[in-house]
């Protein structure tokens, strides 16, 4: 067998918490990349997938540190090499692209610029040549006007656009190694397949190695020869990609997989009850200046459809499609500009601050980053007894007892309540954020992608919760999501919505085969599947992404 | 660089904005002198003065029409040039001030020269080695001269320079400057004085700026690339900084025209603040209001300046 690319042996990488204190966060990982390969490092946020990518370059976010173990890059022994030496090989010998290229380009910096800096770096080639080389690269990426493209700035293109010129800028070099850290992970779906389709050309073309990083087995399975999984900064399972997905032998890597299938949602058998929870009619909401009672910006443009009590409401469409605004307008955040609501078959007035306090406990909004929607200065109990004592009066004794009684309700022990927010894991600060919204009893909860930023296995917990509540609270949700899979798992109806507007509103256990609208059936077949030759045997058709992906 | 229309528009806004901040302040001006205690006619004649004479040196100084009147034919004269006559030794304004400004603007340019290079590439350089030992030593330097009063600086430069060694002279002014060495050494110490204020803030707020643009995901990726040190701060983050820094300059340097009141009187330089101090001994309304009046201009002229510099540094408005 040849001698592999890169040797990683036994790398231990520790990390200085704010306290102080040391923790191991890579615990002896050891893999080969052979020349021309792709491996995918596949784990959820925490795995330390991302930090061994960087470790590969030499380098270590600020707090982290190599402590044990050796890492080779071709000739290079990464872990004894000097920082000057390690700055030479970056950017010829291995590139990086970055999860999010918008946060990646220099704002202030032209894209021609940060595209052959490489090359001015480690004095590669002459100017022109690298520019020349560079629109040679964003032809073979597919990007729209390749001549003229890197004479903007980062924030004149698009979001797609972005991450493929970031691949263009790690591939300027000529590296034998690009690491990819989960770069579509910030991406819409129909924007991803072109994204993803871009990098396995490059790829194959090239003959060069590659890590993939990424939580997403859909996506992985699309580009990487060979997985390792990884959990808590040790390898779980490696093995060729087929392998994995058909054959995992470890525990963990099933786990992951089962996320995948799709659970079909069974709705509750009630009577009917005779006013839908829910009625919206020809909603308008917007942002910006108002003039003559219309709003500078339209983002929602006539939005009707019923919810029916106990029953769950998908609603779904990329970035920028209005649905989160859909569930601003609902709870009155975002008072929508025409149109009417009407809760349980009464009006409901479009301000939040003209709703009586019946109406506003009946309809709860839960917001999809628990971090920023948890005060971190208050404790869980000052945080769940504030809609206690605001909604029902509650104090003393019976509030604390009903604390502990909603934290029960989310499946939280109770002793939990004297912790921060920052405390707790991202899965048990989104039960407490839900625990919130319940504390009020309300009948309607809009949950704004509560589980987009959760693990798989995390996220299947959470709608489990979420389904046990509806069956012992008679709860009615309108679940927001980009993602089809959790919407068809939890939902009854769902709506496709596209620039403000739904397209097309249907039954969720039949999505995929009755989706009529060819806008619908854009988004439902832009989802990776768990199949190694999706991609590449997926058809469609570019007059239709033309009109609306969002690229 | 091109510049869009929205660049230039948000220019003149800012610059109309300080037009109309700089009328509020007059306004503002001219009735908070009104207000201070005593009587100018009173003052100036003295305790035998008959009320009779009060009164026709009142109507004689056209202190008895209405204070709106007075206010804008006062603003009237302040956009022509006429800052009217002192009350006190019948000077016109103008005259009493000129001397004195081009005193205090020699000073603040001298300081402007020193400091603004020096506290800048100290603030980058800490930046750049973040936690070095040459970090750490501009970190408890800059500390340690913001929390020792002004006073105390002087005093010691004084006593240090003027009254042990002998190397410098104690009053910088009324000295014979004959040479370049002899106006070099008439005004080393109060510059060094100035100096270690004015430029402890901007260093740190450099520093802070530079440090801040150093932690994002593009200057990382500069590292990823294979960039150094230096190119990673200076063509990456430095750009990015430019706002801030611009800010914390102009907000230092603003102190050198009308905060430097303690630096004048300890070293008995004649320079605007301690023209305003005397005006409000001897209730000299036209010439508090005209000091006011300067203090302010210089201050809203350095602070639009730095919006500026933030709004034409700003990549998002370019083309």
């Amino acid at each position: 067998m040849d001698q592999p690319l890169v040797s990683v042996r036994d790398l231990k990488i520790g990390a200085k918490t704010d306290s102080g204190r040391e923790v191991e966060i890579i615990k002896g990982v050891s893999f080969d990349i052979a020349p021309g390969e792709i491996v995918a490092l596949i784990g959820e946020s925490g795995s330390g997938k991302t930090t061994i990518a960087l470790s590969l370059m030499g380098h270590a976010r600020p707090g982290c540190a190599i402590h044990g173990g050796t890492i080779r890059v071709g000739r290079h022994e990464v872990t004894a090499m000097s920082e000057r030496q390690r700055a030479a090989m970056r950017g010829t010998e291995l590139s990086y692209v970055p999860q999010s290229a918008a946060a990646a380009f220099n704002p202030a910096k032209r894209i021609m610029d940060q595209v052959v800096e490489i090359t001015a770096i480690h004095k590669l080639m002459p100017r022109e040549q690298a520019e020349a080389k560079a629109r040679a690269l964003f032809r073979a990426l597919a990007l729209p006007d390749p001549d003229t493209i890197g004479h903007r700035y980062p924030h004149q293109v698009s979001g797609g656009q972005l991450q493929r010129l970031s691949a263009a800028m790690a591939l300027i070099g000529d590296p034998a190694l690009v690491i990819f850290d989960e770069p579509t992970t910030a991406l819409d779906v129909t924007t991803q397949i072109e994204v993803l389709r871009a990098f396995r050309s490059v790829m194959d073309k090239g003959a060069m190695a590659g890590v993939y990083v990424s939580h997403d087995l859909a996506v992985v399975a699309q580009i990487a020869d060979r997985i390792v999984v990884l959990k808590n900064g040790m390898v779980q399972e490696e093995g060729a990609t087929e392998q994995i997905l058909h054959a995992p032998k470890h525990p963990y890597t099933r786990q992951l997989l089962d996320a995948f299938e799709p659970v079909p949602h069974v709705p509750l058998d009630r009577p009917q009850a005779p006013e839908p929870i829910l009625t919206v009619q020809d909603l308008c909401a917007g942002y910006g200046v108002m003039r003559d009672g219309v709003p500078a910006a339209k983002i929602l443009h006539d939005v009707s459809f019923r919810l029916e009590r106990g029953r769950n409401l998908g609603v779904i469409g990329e970035s920028g499609s209005g649905k989160s605004t859909l569930a601003r307008a609902i709870a009155g955040i975002l008072p929508a500009y025409r149109g009417n609501l009407l809760l349980d078959g009464k009006e409901l007035a479009p301000l939040l601050q003209q709703r009586s306090k019946d109406e506003l406990r009946r309809v709860q909004i839960v917001f999809q980053l628990a971090d920023t929607a948890l005060n971190p200065a208050q404790s869980i109990e000052t945080i769940l007894a504030r809609p206690l004592a605001f909604y029902h009066g509650m104090t003393g004794a019976a509030r604390k007892a009903r604390v502990i009684e909603l934290l029960d309700m989310v499946r939280l022990p109770g002793h939990l309540r004297h912790r921060l927010p920052s405390e707790l894991s991202g899965g048990q600060k989104q039960r407490v954020n839900l625990a919130r919204a319940l504390a009020a009893e309300p009948e309607l909860i809009l949950c704004d992608e509560i589980t987009s930023a959760l693990d798989t296995v995390v996220a299947a917990a959470i709608l489990d919760l979420l389904k046990e509540l509806q069956r012992d609270l008679n709860l009615s949700y309108m679940f927001i999501s980009h993602d089809l899979s959790t919407v068809e798992a939890i939902c009854d109806e769902v709506l496709v919505m596209l620039k403000g507007r739904v397209v097309e509103a249907l039954p969720a256990a039949r999505m995929s085969t009755d989706a009529a609208h060819p806008y619908s059936r854009l988004l439902i077949g832009s989802i990776p599947q768990l199949d190694t030759g999706w991609l590449k045997g997926l058809e469609q058709d570019p007059a239709l992404i033309a009109q609306f992906a969002g690229r | 660089m091109l510049r869009s229309a929205t660049t230039w528009i948000l220019v003149g806004q800012r610059l109309g904005i300080a037009l109309i901040t700089l009328l509020i302040v007059s306004f503002a001006v001219f009735f908070a002198t009104e207000l201070l205690p005593g009587d100018v006619a009173e003052i100036l004649l003295g305790q035998a003065a008959t009320p009779e004479a009060v009164a026709g040196l009142r109507t004689a100084m056209g202190l008895d029409e209405p204070a709106i009147w007075r206010f804008l034919s006062w603003l009237g004269g302040l956009a022509t040039g006429d800052l009217g006559m002192s009350y006190v030794n019948k000077m016109a304004v103008a005259d009493l001030l000129s001397g004195r400004l081009m005193n205090t603007l020699r000073l603040a340019g001298i300081v402007t020269l020193v400091c603004v290079p020096v506290a800048l590439a100290l603030g980058i350089a800490a930046a750049m080695w973040r936690g070095s030992w040459l970090d750490r030593l501009v970190s408890v330097l800059t500390i340690s001269v913001i929390s020792v009063p002004e006073f105390m600086v002087a005093t010691l430069a004084v006593l240090v320079f003027a009254v042990w060694l002998d190397w410098l002279p104690a009053l910088s002014f009324g000295v014979d400057v004959d040479s370049l060495g002899d106006m070099l050494r008439a005004y080393a110490m109060p510059v060094i004085s100035l100096s270690f204020v004015v430029s402890a803030q901007m260093i740190r707020m450099t520093r802070a700026a530079v440090i801040e643009t150093i932690n994002t995901p593009y200057v990382e990726m500069a590292l990823l690339k294979g960039a150094s040190r230096t190119r990673m701060v200076l063509r990456h983050a430095l750009p990015n900084a430019l706002g801030p820094i611009a800010n914390a300059v102009a907000l230092s340097l603003s102190y050198l025209v009308g905060g430097v009141i303690i630096v004048e009187t300890v070293f008995n330089y004649p320079g605007v603040a301690k023209l305003m101090v005397d005006a409000v001994s001897t209730r000299d309304l036209p010439l508090i209001q005209s000091c006011a009046m300067i203090f302010c201009i210089s201050y809203l002229a350095l602070i639009t300046l730095a919006d500026m510099i933030a709004i034409l540094s700003n990549p998002r408005l370019r083309r």
